[in-house]
């Protein structure tokens, strides 16, 4: 494995390796990360789409999202990861199939009833978080996807309609260019059989109206 | 191991990393944006925390592709092909462990088929392997899985496109900054070379990073060969508490 010296080491004896690159998730990423679309059988606890219980302190919301290429025809063999606060605005980074919500998910079409390239997940509505910058970031879900053809995984976030003043004064979604502000929020669509909100949420990867994608 | 609030990461060097558009694979095309990436400049939680999986429930099974897909069925016989051993070390770009990090990995089987409803490929099933495994790194960075190395196998690129025999690994790292997915290679396969999605990385060095490595002093006789495969995950810097 090569090793590079730093210009100026901190510590002279200290190497700087190059991190592994990156290669495509590939068609059968269900296989090793969605077990129940590949047709395998699932074993005892899968990290799934189903983030928060029934007892999850919050809001219970249902996201239910699409990703379409540069020809606008859904990716139907996307697998999307999902990184957000609780209720209170906190990441909960301790994952438990004991707890009532984990702050991170995974789900790909045709994981329950999901169809024609349509994801979901049964989350909370997360809490606003501070900002090194200064006023809280609005309430955002951050969104991972990997999919065939997508040699390095796409970052982006998303945020609610129904939270336009917080939207407003968010000190990250201030720095997108107002023009692609609006392919980073999610709209409130309908309420659940229980009363629980509906939000979707549809990413471009290329062309018209292109969803934004971050570098951290 | 969870980040906490004053970590940052080593910048993302994606000169070495694939771009996303790479025509030669093909169905990157249409699936990489046109606009450029945008920079966080000022990373928050939202960037510097993820998952830490020291509490997941694994299977005694989970990392043993070997026994995984046997166990508990009536098809109680052992897999075909080279049985293997495939460990590593996760670390940090500053050559750090990452201790109690997610590897997941999947693969096809010894003929190059994947156990998953769409792959059509004449190549059989077999009966007695499923292709996935997964397991939680030691305190010093370690991870192990026991396998069959996969077949290469055709696939709709160019007209007459074959992966080389490879492995899907997925690691979380300490943050969702850290989380990759890429694939392990093996080393001296003349495929290598051939493959559009290998070439999509521009660096033959990079390339070399992603192939395994016989491991004959670790390779148990009369049972299996062994191959080692490091990752490198970003580097974790502590970063000064500019705010105050």
């Amino acid at each position: 494995m090569p090793q590079y010296t730093l210009r100026q080491p901190l510590d002279p004896d200290s190497v700087f390796l190059p991190e592994s690159p990156s290669q495509t998730a590939g068609p059968y990423v269900h296989i090793g990360l969605a077990l129940n679309v590949a047709g395998l059988p699932e074993r005892d606890h899968e990290i799934a789409n189903v983030m928060a219980g029934t007892n999850a302190e919050g809001q219970r919301i249902h996201l239910r999202g699409l990703v379409l290429d540069g020809n606008d025809i859904p990716v139907d063999d996307v697998l999307v990861e999902t990184w957000q606060a609780d209720a209170n605005g906190r990441y909960v980074t301790d994952f438990s199939f004991d707890n009532a919500f984990n702050s991170f998910g995974r789900a790909a079409p045709g994981m329950g009833v999901d169809q024609d390239g349509w994801w979901s997940f049964t989350t909370l509505k997360p809490g606003r978080l501070p900002h090194p910058d200064g006023p809280e970031m609005a309430p955002h879900i951050n969104l991972m996807i990997f999919a065939r053809g997508i040699n390095i995984h796409l970052h982006t976030r998303m945020v609610f309609d129904d939270e336009g003043e917080a939207n407003a004064t968010c000190p990250f979604l201030s720095r997108v260019p107002a023009e692609r502000r609006p392919t980073l929020i999610a709209k409130r669509v309908e309420d659940s059989e229980n009363g629980e909100p509906v939000y979707e949420f549809v990413i471009r990867l290329q062309g018209r109206d292109e969803t934004v994608f971050f570098d951290f | 191991m969870a980040a906490n609030e004053h970590t940052a990461f080593v910048m993302r060097d994606r000169n070495w990393h694939p771009p996303a558009y790479a025509p030669g694979y093909k169905t990157s095309v249409a699936r990489s944006p046109r606009q450029a990436l945008m920079a966080i400049q000022t990373p928050s939680a939202s960037e510097i925390s993820g998952p830490d999986f020291q509490r997941l429930t694994l299977g005694p099974y989970d990392n043993d592709l070997l026994n995984n897909y046997r166990e508990g069925t009536e098809r109680d016989g052992l897999p075909v092909g080279e049985r293997i051993q495939v460990y590593g070390r996760v670390i940090d770009q500053f050559g750090k462990p990452v201790p109690h990090t997610l590897v997941e990995m999947w693969q096809a089987n010894a003929g190059g088929r994947y156990r998953h409803k769409k792959d059509r490929y004449a190549a059989p099933l077999d009966p007695n392997f499923g292709g996935v495994g997964r397991t939680v790194t030691d305190e010093g960075g370690w991870y192990r899985f026991r396998t069959v190395k996969p077949g290469p196998y055709p696939w709709p690129n160019d007209p007459n496109s074959w992966r080389p025999a490879h492995i899907h690994i997925s690691v979380m790292g300490p943050s969702i900054s850290t989380r990759l997915i890429t694939q392990l290679y093996f080393e001296g396969d003349p495929l290598i070379p051939h493959c559009p999605i290998v070439n999509t990385i521009k660096d033959a060095e990079a390339v070399e990073t992603l192939t395994s490595r016989l491991d004959m002093a670790r390779s148990r006789s009369f049972d299996c060969l062994v191959y080692r495969f490091d990752i490198v995950t970003r580097g974790a810097l502590q970063t000064f508490f500019e705010n105050f």
